[in-house]
């Protein structure tokens, strides 16, 4: 089972076009090694994440793919060309919607739109065009003409996207498209996402955001501390680290001890005062305990990839 | 330091057309607001002709045979050149690169950031030229640019300003914050005010403060060659100022680029 999985995913790698690939890729900031030595290959058309607490290098990892930070070992290729030969080649076809709001304060939405144009050498009336087109993609036609501190967070969120998309990228790079976000302009841009990636448009993306990254990516990798902890699809790491089903109960004594002779092979976290029963075993297993013996506050759910994050990545807070 | 930490910050940049794509960036900032931009630079040379050229020169009488006020109304446009490049290249270029953010968008497009500084200082010069065109015209007004020699001011002016441009580049590649520009502020831009023959003529000074005056202020120079042009007096030493400004301008050029490159490419 496990091998098929492998040879699928080996077949998968072979006949898709590799877009990005890093080999032995390291940054180092003086003495902090913020990306140590990790590889990766992003297919052409799929949406590809980077998941990691605060300071697990995907920031410095998406800053050195868009060719602004130079590598300090390793070798990083886009589209088959050097990163740190081919840059402004580069450049010229991602599209980058960065973490920080960088817009230009000084202008309107259409402006912001047309003077980033320009840094690509896109004509003055096709500029106009796709800016039009852009606003009404990210649904701003009636912020048209606002000066930029009128905007909400999530309308500045959508400028960005709409700003990193009018080169009319291959490649589109999302570093935490939705932080902060009300769930309203999250479901929105995730939509936008959805369709670029529809369209051909390769997706690169960073997100702490455990249902982010299962709505959108296609294969994703969990980094800490600048190395590769895991990789593959999210269904396929939600399984193999936390099964399908998870079961969350009121800490008790009994209820451990219950647990460790009924469930042997069960993973059990205890959080404060919630017990949560990891189990490796098919689907139905908890439902079945659950009609032999009364939990108190008990509740049955999908595991997701949050539980994967926490129980790769810890609990304890970073930064 | 190291050879090699000296030596690249000589390291030709590579620049393209897209350095202009940077310029006409904040050429459109200050035209969405060039009313309120136009003020200053025709209101305070008329207040500064009124109480310098006439309040006090009522008591200075003649400078080199000159009345106190066409003394000083060139040196009034160097100034106004010095200030409008080195505050635009310091305050301003520092507030797009931290607070703005503006330097990390456009690098991310096909501008790199050595060109994203050559824009910067070449608005920079550009700032000197327009505001002192506008001083100029209010010296002209006055009656006091007495050759049509000084129709010329405005080829010094975009030297200059790009002297001061690239000099205030290198404060702002080592200034760790905002507030450390008060430094080259009384360090540099007050005395070289002072001492570079502005408000009187540079030969009052002592003999070393005249010589380091000549071999470190882009001032002096920029004042000696506005002030021949207004009156129309050109002399053979002036040959020594403009090739001061072509030669060290193109140096800071290159280094305030490269000192950027360092600070903000890790």
């Amino acid at each position: 089972m496990i091998r098929g999985e492998v040879v699928l995913e080996y077949r998968y790698l072979m006949e898709s076009e590799v877009l990005i690939e890093a080999e032995d890729l390291t940054k180092k900031f003086g003495g902090l090694v913020a990306v140590n030595n990790i590889n990766f290959r992003i297919l052409k058309g799929e949406c590809f994440g980077f998941l990691g607490p605060n300071g697990a290098g995907k920031t410095t990892t998406m800053k050195m793919i868009h060719c602004v930070l130079p590598l300090t070992s390793g070798k990083l290729t886009v589209a088959g060309m050097d990163v740190a030969k081919e840059g402004t080649e580069i450049k010229k076809m991602i599209g980058v919607a960065p973490q920080e709001d960088n817009l230009d304060p000084d202008f309107t939405v259409f402006h912001n739109l047309m003077v980033y144009s320009r840094y690509f050498d896109i004509p003055k009336a096709e500029a106009k065009r796709r800016s039009e087109k852009l606003l009404e993609f990210v649904r701003l036609e009636e912020k048209r003409d606002v000066i930029i501190g009128y905007l909400s967070a999530g309308m500045k969120r959508r400028l960005i996207l709409a700003r990193a998309l009018i080169n009319e990228p291959r490649i589109l790079i999302l570093d935490e498209p939705t932080t902060g976000l009300d769930p309203q302009a999250r479901h929105l841009i995730w939509d936008k996402i959805r369709s670029l990636r529809k369209q051909g448009v390769t997706i690169v993306l960073t997100t702490h955001y455990m249902d982010e990254a299962a709505q959108l990516c296609d294969r994703l990798i969990v980094m800490d501390y600048g190395k590769i902890i895991e990789e593959g699809k999210p269904s396929a790491l939600v399984k193999k680290h936390v099964g399908e089903e998870v079961l969350e109960v009121a800490y008790e004594e009994e209820v451990m001890q219950l647990l460790s002779k009924t469930l042997k092979d069960a993973t059990v976290e205890v959080v404060s005062d919630r017990i949560r029963v990891f189990t490796s075993r098919p689907r139905g297993v908890f439902a079945k305990m659950l009609k032999e013996v009364r939990f108190k506050e008990a509740v049955i759910r999908d595991a997701n990839l949050e539980d994967v994050f926490l129980k790769l990545t810890g609990r304890r807070l970073r930064e | 330091m190291r050879l090699s930490d000296v030596t690249s910050g000589f390291r030709l940049p590579q620049l393209s057309h897209r350095v202009w794509k940077v310029w006409m960036r904040n050429k459109d900032v200050f035209m969405k607001t060039y009313k309120v931009n136009f003020l200053p630079p025709l209101f305070e040379p008329v207040l500064y002709l009124l109480a310098l050229g006439y309040g006090l020169g009522g008591f200075v009488q003649t400078v080199n045979g000159e009345p106190y006020i066409q003394f000083i109304a060139p040196a009034l446009v160097s100034m106004t050149m010095m200030f409008s490049s080195f505050y635009e290249c310091t305050y301003g270029s520092f507030v797009r690169m931290y607070y703005q953010k503006t330097f990390d968008a456009i690098i991310a497009t096909p501008v790199n950031l050595e060109e994203v500084i050559a824009g910067e200082l070449l608005w920079g010069a550009t700032k000197s030229l327009i505001n002192s065109i506008i001083v100029l015209g209010v010296v002209a007004a006055f009656g006091l640019a007495r050759s049509p020699l000084f129709l010329l001011v405005p080829l010094i002016s975009f030297i200059a300003g790009l002297s001061f441009s690239t000099a205030a580049m290198c404060f702002t590649a080592i200034s760790p914050n905002i507030d450390s520009f008060n430094y080259p502020t009384f360090l540099f831009i007050t005395p070289m005010l002072l001492i570079s023959g502005t408000f009187f003529p540079i030969t009052a000074l002592p003999q070393t403060v005249q010589i380091l005056a000549q071999l470190f202020f882009p001032l002096t120079h920029t004042v000696a060659l506005t002030r021949a042009l207004v009156i129309g007096r050109l002399e053979l030493n002036l040959i020594f100022s403009l090739a001061w400004l072509l030669v060290v301008t193109p140096v800071l050029f290159v280094l305030s680029i490269n000192l950027m490159k360092r600070k903000l490419i890790k």
